[in-house]
């Protein structure tokens, strides 16, 4: 595999626990050091258009690994390089940046702004990024447009239906066109049409060169992507991959043989 | 532009919550428009004090004598002479008018009607324009009803009304202490300063009520009317060396008489008043400031609420700047549009008669006020919109 150029996400040796000493749990801890049986983190690279599926069962970590990844929470050791950047000991300030700029969110329960239009959803990201008014507009129009969500532009959350509000969440999460989509069980809310509907939009986002991370404990999800991790209790215990980085996902691969 | 959005976000933050912003704004607009319109009753009262004062005449002193008060036992009395003297002092240029004054009480009747004015005055026709007394019906008695010790009155309003009510007072003849007077005149009603009723008088010649009531002795006061309010001082000075000459006194510390002008009664009269403005002043900033914790309390629970919202924002990569921003401006709207309708209400407020007392705004409560529940917004928002702030985007995405 060509691995000429840095990985979007480079992990090593992370570890994150809560509480102190004997009472701490180790929500991520990668394999106990033979011997002391001290945690030696999880290390992990990511490429540059990659589409990878985190699976595990609930207290796997994965949601750990996920807030990590997001840089909406800070690991207890270990580096984070995210897009060439040590996010690792970055401030409040500057990591609130990395999220707008690099991350772009897509939640199980939507998570979008009560009361306010999909439009203003969208433009929420590129207003705190400082985008001029008619430019926003632009942008976030053509982010509907590619979730096939135009028409609804006026629309409230309350307005749309589930599958609907998630495509608003992925044209947020898109916009402001981030080194990486995070998706947290994205579907999880969803019936199956809505589900395939997402699911569709992601590996076309992903076919057109977007790295994308999922977080899932669906296999059906797991499917659409190009590389699987397996996760149980805190530490990467399988890593597949079913496609290669820089071909479509497999989903896509499937309908149009390459 | 960052401003304009937060701007927006902020009013639509509070347009999700109409009933309770509206009773925020309630809050703040009752501080405001209190803190507007008692004052402006204290500062009223303390003007319709001032006016009334003015009224009384500021040039005109008052001399009474020290005797009879206390260890003051060597005190001469005041008496004609002594006014007489005053009046022509060579001198005493500041000294335009005198008028030695009696006063006595006693029971007027007026056909089968008896009622006892607060008081009954015997004096020269300067005391009139002395004391700011005005005509309404008839005519001042003159200098020859003095030398002649005509039976003549001049009734104030009060007593015209006790005495006559509805008919007309000039030409009758009312009989106080067994002695007939004929009303030649009524006096324009004053309006009461306080305690005591300045339209509730009977006046008189001096001797008519020297003869019939207190004999030919001292008289009570001598009214002295400057040339000018600003001789007053001039003429204290003129007053004090002629009595000293009258009393034969040689040191200036050991008078026997005193001298007061409505100016000291002025300034005592406006100290009161300001007291009371303060107090008025004080528990309207209260209330302010009970308007102001309520923006708190409200900030809290909207905080609180909407704690996931903020966790979204901050996903969203919403700066800390950003948040702490839209909740400070949530804060400050509502109490810079609760201030503004205080300012109104309390605007209109002053335009009705509150108890008696003619509202009069002070432009700097206005002004004051306004920028005070402003500041308040910000003081009492910056709390909950701090706590906003420092929300952690993953904490504050979990809350439900």
């Amino acid at each position: 595999m060509a691995a000429t150029k840095p990985p979007v996400i480079r992990i090593s040796r992370v570890t994150k626990s809560y509480g102190q000493g004997d009472s701490a749990v180790h929500a991520l801890r990668g394999p106990s050091a033979p011997g002391t049986g001290e945690p030696l983190g999880v290390s992990l690279d990511i490429e540059e258009g990659d589409y990878v599926a985190v699976m595990g069962s609930s207290g796997s970590g994965k949601s750990t690994l996920m807030n990590i990844l997001g840089c909406l929470d800070v690991p207890t050791s270990g580096r984070y390089l995210l897009d060439g950047t040590d996010v690792g000991h970055l401030d409040e300030g500057r990591l609130s940046l990395v999220r707008n700029r690099k991350i772009g969110f897509i939640f199980q329960s939507f998570n979008l702004v009560p009361r306010t239009t999909a439009l203003a959803q969208v433009e929420l990201p590129l207003a705190y990024a400082g985008v001029r008014a008619a430019e926003r507009r632009r942008r976030a129009l053509a982010a509907l447009e590619l979730v096939g969500l135009a028409d609804r532009a006026g629309h409230k959350p309350n307005e749309l239906s589930g599958g609907q509000q998630q495509r608003v969440a992925v044209a947020r999460a898109l916009v402001t066109a981030p080194a990486m989509l995070l998706a947290d069980e994205p579907t999880g809310n969803l019936d199956s049409r809505s589900t395939a509907e997402v699911l569709a939009i992601i590996d076309r986002l992903n076919a057109a060169g977007r790295t994308v991370v999922v977080i899932t404990h669906e296999d059906e999800v797991a499917l659409h992507a190009k590389r699987v991790l397996r996760l149980v209790d805190g530490a990467i215990v399988d890593d597949v991959r079913r496609a290669p980085v820089d071909g479509p996902p497999p989903a896509l691969a499937a309908e149009v043989p390459a | 532009m960052i401003l304009w959005q937060m701007i927006r976000f902020a009013v639509g933050g509070l347009v999700a919550n109409k009933v309770r912003s509206a009773l925020t704004m309630l809050g703040v607009l009752i501080g405001v428009a209190s803190v507007i319109l008692l004052l402006a009753v204290g500062n009223g009262s303390s003007e319709a004090v001032k006016a009334s004062i003015t009224s009384l005449g500021t040039n005109a002193l008052t001399v009474s004598s020290n005797a009879g008060r206390g260890s003051a036992t060597a005190a001469k009395a005041l008496t004609v002479a002594d006014a007489k003297a005053l009046a022509t002092d060579a001198d005493a240029t500041s000294i335009k008018s005198v008028a030695p004054v009696v006063t006595t009480t006693g029971t007027a009747l007026y056909g089968n009607i008896s009622y006892q004015p607060g008081s009954i005055v015997g004096t020269y026709p300067a005391y009139f324009e002395t004391s700011n007394l005005r005509i309404k019906d008839g005519d001042y008695f003159s200098n020859d009803d003095v030398l002649n010790s005509r039976k003549v009155a001049v009734i104030g309003a009060t007593t015209a009304k006790q005495l006559f009510d509805t008919e007309e007072p000039v030409g009758k003849r009312i009989t106080i202490g067994g002695t007939p007077f004929t009303v030649v005149g009524v006096l324009t009603a004053k309006g009461s300063t306080g305690f005591n009723d300045p339209d509730d008088v009977v006046i008189a010649p001096l001797p008519t009520v020297q003869n019939a009531f207190t004999g030919f002795g001292s008289v009570n006061q001598i009214m002295v009317q400057a040339a000018s309010a600003e001789a007053t001082t001039e003429a204290q000075s003129d007053i004090t060396r002629i009595l000293m000459g009258t009393h034969a006194i040689t040191d200036a510390t050991k008078v026997d008489f005193r001298i007061s002008s409505q100016t000291s009664l002025l300034t005592a009269r406006e100290s009161t008043t300001k007291t009371f403005t303060v107090l008025l002043g004080a528990v309207a900033a209260i209330s302010l400031l009970v308007g102001g914790i309520g923006i708190t309390n409200i900030m809290l629970v909207t905080v609180t609420e909407r704690t996931r919202e903020i966790g979204i924002r901050k996903a969203l990569g919403a700066p800390r700047g950003v948040i702490l921003g839209q909740f400070l401006t949530e804060s400050t709207l509502l109490s810079v549009t609760g201030a503004g309708l205080g300012v109104a209400a309390g605007l209109i407020g002053s335009h009705f008669t509150i108890v008696g007392i003619e509202p009069v705004v002070i432009p700097e409560s206005v002004l004051g006020a306004f920028g005070i529940a402003v500041a308040i917004g910000l003081f009492f928002g910056s709390y909950p919109a701090s706590r906003a702030a420092s929300l952690r985007p993953i904490e504050a995405l979990r809350h439900e």
